[in-house]
C-alpha cells in the first residue's frame, strides 16, 4: 500500500515536474491515530425517529497530499471492523456479528483512493474503492479541506473531512432494519502528520 | 423435613434442584430463540431483558444452593452397589454442573455489563457491572457463553440419563429420592 503511494506520488510528481518544473514533490502524511486527531464514524436512523451513532476506534491511514497540486493527492484508510462501538456492549455484539458486519471473516474494511477533483483550494470529491464485509465497490464522494500548516510542536499538518452514505445491502448486510435505516452515514475526519 | 438426611434429600434441596434445573432448560430454549428474533419482532427486546433477569435470579439461586450443600449433611448414594468409578463420576458431574452453571452465569452477566451498564432485573433492582472491562468482552464473552451453555445442557442430560438407569435397571431409589420426602 504503502508503495503504491509513493509510485503514484512520484508519477505524479514527475509528471507536474515535466510540465511546471517549480511544483514542489506532494508530500506523504500519515493520519495522526497515535494522538487520536481522527474519526471513522457512523450514523444511522433508528426506526426512522432518531439518528444512532457510532464509530470504529481503531483504523490507520496514509495520504500524499500538496495544496499546489491537490488532484494528485492519494488516500488510504484501514478500518478494523471488530473495533466498533456505539456506546452499547450488546448492540455491538449484534453488529459484529454475522447478522450485520461478521467481523470474525472480514476483520478489516478498507478504502483505496483512485482519483482526486479539486474544484477549489478547499472542496473536492474523491474517486475510489471502498471494500465492506468482502465487497468492494467504486464509490465517489465530497471531500473539504479543513486547513493546514505548522503545528507548534515542530510538525506540520493538513485536515480533511468527508462524508458518504452506503446502502446496506450493496455490502451484503441484508438484515432488515425497516424502511428508513437501509443507508448508513459514514463520516471520516483525518489530520495528517508530514512524514 | 427441610435439611438433608445420610440417606435423603430435605425439601430446600429439592426444591432448589428442580427449580434450577426447569429454569435452566427453559432459559436455554429461550436463549437459542432470542438470537434468532429479528429487529421488528416483538419480543425482540423482551426476550433478552427476560433472559437477563431470570440469570441474575438463577446466580442468586446459585449461591444459595452452593451454601445450603456446603452447611448441610450431603446424601451418601442410594445405590449399595456403586463402584468405585461410578462413585466418581457422579461426584465429578455434580461438580462439572455447579462449575458449568456458575461460568456460565458469569459469561451472560460480563456480556451485558461490557459497556459499564449493569443489569436491571424485572425493574425492581440493577445489579451493576464490575469497573473494569477487556477488549471486545461483550463477543469473547458471548462465544464462551455459548459453548458453556451447550455442555451444561449436555452434561445435565447425562445426569439425567444416569438418574434412569438407576431407576430402571439398577432399581435403587435415587430418581425417586429426588421427588419425596422421607417422613
Amino acid at each position: 500500500m504503502k508503495k503504491q503511494i509513493l509510485a503514484a506520488a512520484i508519477a505524479a510528481s514527475s509528471l507536474f515536474a515535466a510540465v511546471a518544473p517549480n511544483v514542489a514533490q506532494a508530500a506523504d502524511y500519515k493520519v495522526d491515530v497515535a494522538g487520536a486527531h481522527a474519526s471513522v464514524q457512523f450514523k444511522i436512523k433508528h426506526l426512522g425517529y432518531s439518528w444512532l451513532l457510532g464509530r470504529f476506534n481503531t483504523f490507520d491511514g496514509g495520504f500524499s497530499y500538496d495544496a499546489k497540486s491537490p488532484n494528485a493527492s492519494q488516500i488510504n484508510m484501514v478500518i478494523d471492523t471488530a473495533s466498533l462501538d456505539s456506546n452499547h456492549a450488546e448492540r455491538d455484539k449484534h453488529l459484529k456479528s454475522d447478522d450485520f458486519l461478521d467481523v470474525k471473516k472480514f476483520p478489516k474494511a478498507t478504502f483505496q483512493s483512485q482519483s482526486m477533483a479539486f474544484t477549489d483550494a478547499h472542496n473536492g470529491t474523491v474517486t475510489g474503492d471502498f471494500t465492506l464485509k468482502g465487497v468492494t465497490k467504486t464509490i465517489t464522494f465530497p471531500v473539504t479541506k479543513i486547513g493546514e500548516g505548522s503545528d507548534p510542536w515542530g510538525g506540520y499538518r493538513v485536515g480533511f473531512t468527508g462524508e458518504t452514505d452506503l446502502k446496506l445491502t450493496d455490502y451484503g448486510i441484508t438484515t432488515n432494519l425497516g424502511p428508513a435505516s437501509t443507508h448508513v452515514q459514514m463520516t471520516l475526519n483525518i489530520e495528517g502528520v508530514r512524514q | 423435613m427441610l435439611k438433608n438426611t445420610k440417606t435423603a434429600y430435605g425439601w430446600v434441596a429439592i426444591l432448589l434442584h428442580w427449580l434450577m434445573a426447569l429454569t435452566i432448560f427453559g432459559m436455554f430454549g429461550l436463549g437459542l430463540y432470542m438470537v434468532e428474533l429479528t429487529y421488528y419482532d416483538a419480543w425482540y427486546k423482551g426476550s433478552l431483558d427476560l433472559h437477563k433477569s431470570i440469570g441474575i435470579l438463577l446466580l442468586g439461586l446459585l449461591f444459595i444452593r452452593t451454601l445450603w450443600r456446603c452447611i448441610n449433611i450431603n446424601p451418601d448414594s442410594a445405590d449399595e452397589h456403586a463402584s468405585k468409578f461410578e462413585l466418581k463420576s457422579a461426584h465429578l458431574v455434580h461438580l462439572g454442573l455447579y462449575l458449568l452453571m456458575f461460568t456460565l452465569m458469569l459469561t451472560g452477566y460480563l456480556i451485558s455489563t461490557a459497556d459499564g451498564r449493569g443489569i436491571n432485573v424485572f425493574e425492581l433492582f440493577t445489579i451493576p457491572a464490575i469497573p473494569f472491562s477487556i477488549d471486545n468482552q461483550e463477543d469473547i464473552a458471548g462465544d464462551i457463553h455459548e459453548i458453556l451453555a451447550w455442555a451444561l445442557i449436555i452434561l445435565a442430560g447425562v445426569h439425567g440419563l444416569a438418574a434412569i438407569k438407576h431407576h430402571f435397571i439398577n432399581k435403587n431409589n435415587t430418581l425417586v429420592r429426588m421427588f419425596k420426602v422421607k417422613k
